[in-house]
């Protein structure tokens, strides 16, 4: 599903000196495994995901999802792929705003293959515990509920691979539990891939597959070296 | 339907801004409609304005001067043509009419003109004849009678049977009252001619009221002609004004109205001139609105985008939201008109008795708010081309 290969970014650093964030040798994930990578704040694990869902252009290195090798691929028809194969959870939730709970979600999907299905949308948000709050707009709800409506926006489109960056890091204990075990659930009715990204030693232990990020990221290695 | 969901939503969220762009575009475009009708409909309706006739005849003086007077009832007369002369000019083998008119008294601020009843036979505007309202009559020739024109009655609220007295001069004063009772014979039917405006006497009744000059009793201030053909302008003209200078042949009526509004085209450029600064200006505020509003919106353009949104569905939306404005604006703007003209409509016919009409269909009614929505499209392109370039990675949350 997922293989990534060599895989390098830089940013230039305010000092104007060349910071190497991730350089990645191997990493691969199958069709509905799960999986947690373990990495503090700054280790660069934001900048893996957004490498992998497109959103970034890579250095140099390839990421191959559901076959397509992303660096081939034109920038909209990266925006397709993204659109139709990968569902991103961010740890803000990145929710628009101005738009209601329903629209946030068919918003998503209409980028997607399927268009805005509002039914299937809804039934989403059901599945989220949603139902009743369709209409409502992401300021009126929780920071829970507000982590429901993107589990069920990333997931609206039947992804195969689910990228969830800190999905956790913004509710308290239960909720994050809560929400993972709705993430991991979903993820498993629809045979998706998870890479889920973490530093909660708690949101962890529930993965049978785990793994430092710092120990595929050779950028780090070598910062600490 | 995302691209209208994204336009709504977007549009909702900056609800001020939004009316207050759409405010100024729906002024522009209204604004540029308006100058344009008044601007065609006036010099239309003005210039084929000749109350049925061809020419007036007049004392010396100015030919534009002799037809806003004796036409519009709007100057004052340049003096007085003898009787002699009016006879002459009635007996003239060229003319098919003559009807003689004085002027120089008002019924608080209404103007009195004195005349014939014959002026009323006269078609006014092809297939139309004056005609007056049920339950009165014309006046009589020599009896202290008035028939009103009907702006004139509305406004001084006269009915059949009313009695008034005059007041000398043009302007009204009201020390200035005659001592001469008239009596409302009949009204006549709206015309929207300057003839509405006019309170109409005998010319014997004008010309003998108390207090005025004796000596010039006999005297009219014009006469109103009609021709028995458009060579016969051409040799009044020649024998009026070349060849004699006591007196002015006005001919033809509508070609000097035209000339007055040569004179005066400036005035409409400046107008439209203004019009079209509105319209840059609204634009440029359409641009300003949504530019300003790109950082608030910034990270909305990322999600969608991380979304899967491509970068064209982006500069589309922002670029169809400014046109939005735009449209809203036009729509908005077909209001200001309507109210813009209906009430420089109402000033022009209160001063002329000239009629415009709002309901009439020009070409500008549509090329108008086009160009508001084009150029608002146009004043979208920055801010669209802005958010094209957001960079999805930098504007999302900060990198781990």
């Amino acid at each position: 599903m997922l293989a990534v290969s060599e895989l390098k970014k830089s940013f230039v650093s305010p000092e104007g000196q060349q910071v190497e964030i991730v350089n990645v040798g191997a990493f691969a994930l199958a069709a509905g495994e799960q999986f947690a990578l373990r990495g503090e704040s700054g280790s660069g694990k934001t900048t893996f995901l957004h490498l992998i869902a497109g959103i970034l252009a890579p250095d140099s290195g390839s990421v191959v999802v559901d076959g397509a090798e992303m660096s081939a691929l034109s920038e909209p028809r990266r925006d397709r792929l993204r659109a139709e194969k990968i569902g991103y959870i961010f740890q803000t939730f990145n929710l628009l705003q101005g738009f209601t709970v329903l629209e946030n979600v068919t918003l998503g999907m209409s980028f997607g293959p399927r268009g805005a299905d509002k039914a299937h949308a809804r039934d989403m948000l059901e599945r989220v515990g949603l139902g009743h709050r369709l209409h409502h707009f992401p300021q009126q709800l929780s920071t829970g509920q507000q982590q429901r409506v993107a589990v069920a926006r990333a997931l609206a489109n039947r992804p195969k691979l689910v990228l969830a960056d800190e999905p956790t890091g913004n509710l308290d204990h239960k909720s994050g539990r809560e929400a993972l075990a709705l993430i991991r659930e979903v993820c498993r009715e629809h045979q998706a891939a998870l890479l889920l990204v973490s530093h909660d030693e708690d949101v962890l232990a529930q993965f049978e597959t785990r793994r430092d990020f710092s120990d595929i990221n050779r950028a780090v290695q070598e910062a600490s070296q | 339907m995302t691209l209208p969901l994204i336009i709504y939503r977007s549009l909702r969220q900056h609800a001020l801004s939004t009316l207050v762009t759409a405010g100024g575009i729906a002024l522009a475009s209204g604004l540029l409609m308006c100058v344009w009708m008044v601007k065609t409909q006036a010099q239309a309706t003005f210039t084929q304005t000749t109350t049925g006739f061809d020419a007036v005849l007049g004392a010396r003086g100015s030919k534009l001067q002799l037809v806003l007077n004796a036409i519009f009832h709007m100057e004052a007369s340049a003096g007085n043509v003898a009787a002699a002369d009016y006879e002459m000019v009635r007996r003239h083998p060229l003319i098919k009419t003559a009807i003689p008119i004085a002027v120089g008294d008002n019924l608080r601020g209404f103007r009195l003109v004195g005349t014939v009843p014959e002026l009323f036979k006269v078609q006014y505007a092809p297939e139309k004849t004056f005609a007056l309202e049920k339950g009165g009559r014309m006046f009589t020739a020599d009896a202290k009678e008035a028939v009103a024109g009907s702006f004139a009655a509305q406004r001084l609220g006269l009915k059949v049977g009313d009695t008034f007295r005059p007041f000398h001069g043009l302007a009204f004063d009201p020390k200035a009252e005659h001592a001469d009772d008239f009596v409302i014979t009949g009204m006549l039917e709206p015309t929207n001619t300057p003839v509405d405006r006019v309170i109409w006497i005998p010319l014997r009744g004008l010309q003998t009221m108390s207090g005025h000059d004796p000596k010039a009793a006999t005297d009219v201030s014009a006469v109103l002609l009609q021709l028995r053909s458009p060579m016969a302008g051409l040799q009044m003209d020649m024998m009026y004004n070349k060849q004699g200078n006591r007196l002015t042949f006005a001919y033809p009526v509508g070609a000097i109205i035209a000339e007055l509004f040569g004179k005066i085209a400036w005035f409409d450029q400046v107008l439209a001139l203004v019009a079209y600064l509105v319209a840059l200006v609204a634009a440029g505020s359409v641009l300003a609105s949504i530019y300003n509003s790109m950082s608030a919106r910034r990270r909305d353009l990322a999600i969608l985008r991380a979304l899967g949104a491509k970068r064209r569905t982006i500069f589309g939306a922002v670029l169809a939201e400014a046109a939005c404005i735009g449209v809203l604006g036009a729509i908005v703007g077909y209001a200001v008109y309507f109210a813009l003209f209906t009430g420089v409509a109402q000033v022009i016919r209160a001063q002329t008795g000239v009629v415009l009409d709002v309901t009439a269909y020009h070409h500008v009614l549509w090329i108008s708010p086009l160009a508001m929505i084009g150029l608002c499209a146009l004043g979208g392109v920055v801010p669209a081309f802005k958010a094209y370039r957001t960079p999805v990675a930098e504007t999302l949350a900060p990198a781990s």
